[in-house]
């Protein structure tokens, strides 16, 4: 058993010795695209909504609630799921992002939000982490879909369009100051600026 | 004991009876009631198109002075519960500035005996108990309301005359 694995060490402490360098580079390549394309086959597979309703955190509370929303069924047939808001598109924030969500797994296995009463507690806490996320990244996850150079105030309603040609053109507020709760209940908003 | 028993049997008896005459003469001819069904009750008629809600953001008239003004413009997903009153975070008179929207008369920050409270009264909370958008439908019963306007009006030339 030690001879096997003082060999093994062998040919994997000096492995030009015991491969031609040819083998090991395209060795070496293919092993890397491999590696390279089930890491992102894997990493898209937790950027489903099937994977985020796989809890039943997340089916039984937030995902009942978005199922209202416009951003669930409208006219256009157009429908956000769940990592088009809350996961970056861009590949390094979307890898920092799910580094962070390393914290809601340790949630998951200890339960902090196991139940109603309990999600309910935490729900100012969670919502305002997604607020403070949107705000400073200048709410990149609604833009990417509702570019603001893309919009035609005239289709908008009077109110509508009085905003968004003032304080969002300007650029003095971003799209979640105003568009709190659009797809999920709002926590007691005791303090929240705006309300 | 035993005739107690017998008069209230019989005493029931004739009540039964009253009930089921009763009933059948109460019934009613088909074309004196009204209703919005023109379909038999065991038939589910195809519902009509459902209609847009007026988005104006123009203040409607009041039909009369009492009424709670209508909501011009759309509401849907707007949060009313003991959690947030979505409303109000245009409405209140500390939001007014930002919002450029009307502020909920000062009554709404009344007690029922008139005391003024610092924050909007508990009975006034949930605005769309009085406050409503208006949709862009037919009537589906005729109204034959008279603005108080016009009586006057009419009650005045009559005098005239």
């Amino acid at each position: 058993m030690l001879d096997k694995l003082k060999k093994i060490w062998q040919v994997l402490n000096r492995p030009s010795v015991h491969y031609s360098l040819g083998f090991l580079t395209l060795g070496g390549f293919v092993a890397g695209v491999i590696f390279w394309g089930g890491f992102n086959t894997a990493l898209e597979a937790t950027n489903k909504e099937a994977f985020c309703i796989g809890c039943h955190e997340m089916e039984n509370n937030v995902y009942q609630e978005l199922q209202t929303t416009i951003h669930f069924t409208n006219r256009s047939g157009v429908r956000a799921t769940c990592p088009d808001c809350h996961v970056p598109h861009n590949w390094t924030d979307k890898i920092a992002r799910k580094m962070q969500a390393s914290k809601e797994v340790w949630g998951k296995v200890f339960g902090t939000i196991n139940t109603r009463e309990k999600f309910e507690s935490k729900r100012r806490e969670l919502a305002e982490h997604e607020w403070e996320r949107l705000k400073a990244n200048d709410s990149l996850e609604c833009r990417n879909c509702h570019n603001f150079t893309y919009m035609d105030f005239t289709r908008q309603s009077p109110r509508a369009s009085q905003m968004h040609s003032t304080s969002l053109a300007s650029g003095e507020k971003t799209c979640i100051d105003c568009h709190k709760g659009i797809a999920h209940h709002l926590p007691d908003m005791e303090g929240v600026k705006g309300f | 004991m035993k005739t107690l028993k017998l008069v209230s049997a019989i005493g029931l008896l004739a009540f039964g009876a009253l009930m089921m005459t009763s009933v059948s003469a109460a019934s009613i001819p088909e074309d004196k009631i009204d209703t919005l069904r023109q379909a038999p009750i065991n038939i589910e008629p195809t519902p009509p198109a459902m209609q847009n809600v007026r988005n104006t953001d123009v203040k409607e008239v009041r039909n009369y002075p009492m009424q709670p003004p209508v909501i011009p413009h759309k509401i849907d997903g707007y949060q009313l519960d003991l959690k947030v009153n979505k409303c109000m975070a245009c409405h209140a008179r500390s939001r007014i500035g930002d919002s450029q929207a009307p502020m909920v008369s000062v009554t709404h920050y009344m007690d029922r005996d008139n005391n003024f409270l610092a924050e909007l009264s508990p009975r006034r909370y949930f605005c769309t108990q009085c406050h409503v958008p208006q949709l862009d439908a037919k009537l589906l019963v005729e109204n034959d309301f008279v603005d108080m306007e016009h009586l006057i009006k009419t009650n005045t030339e009559q005098k005239k005359h």
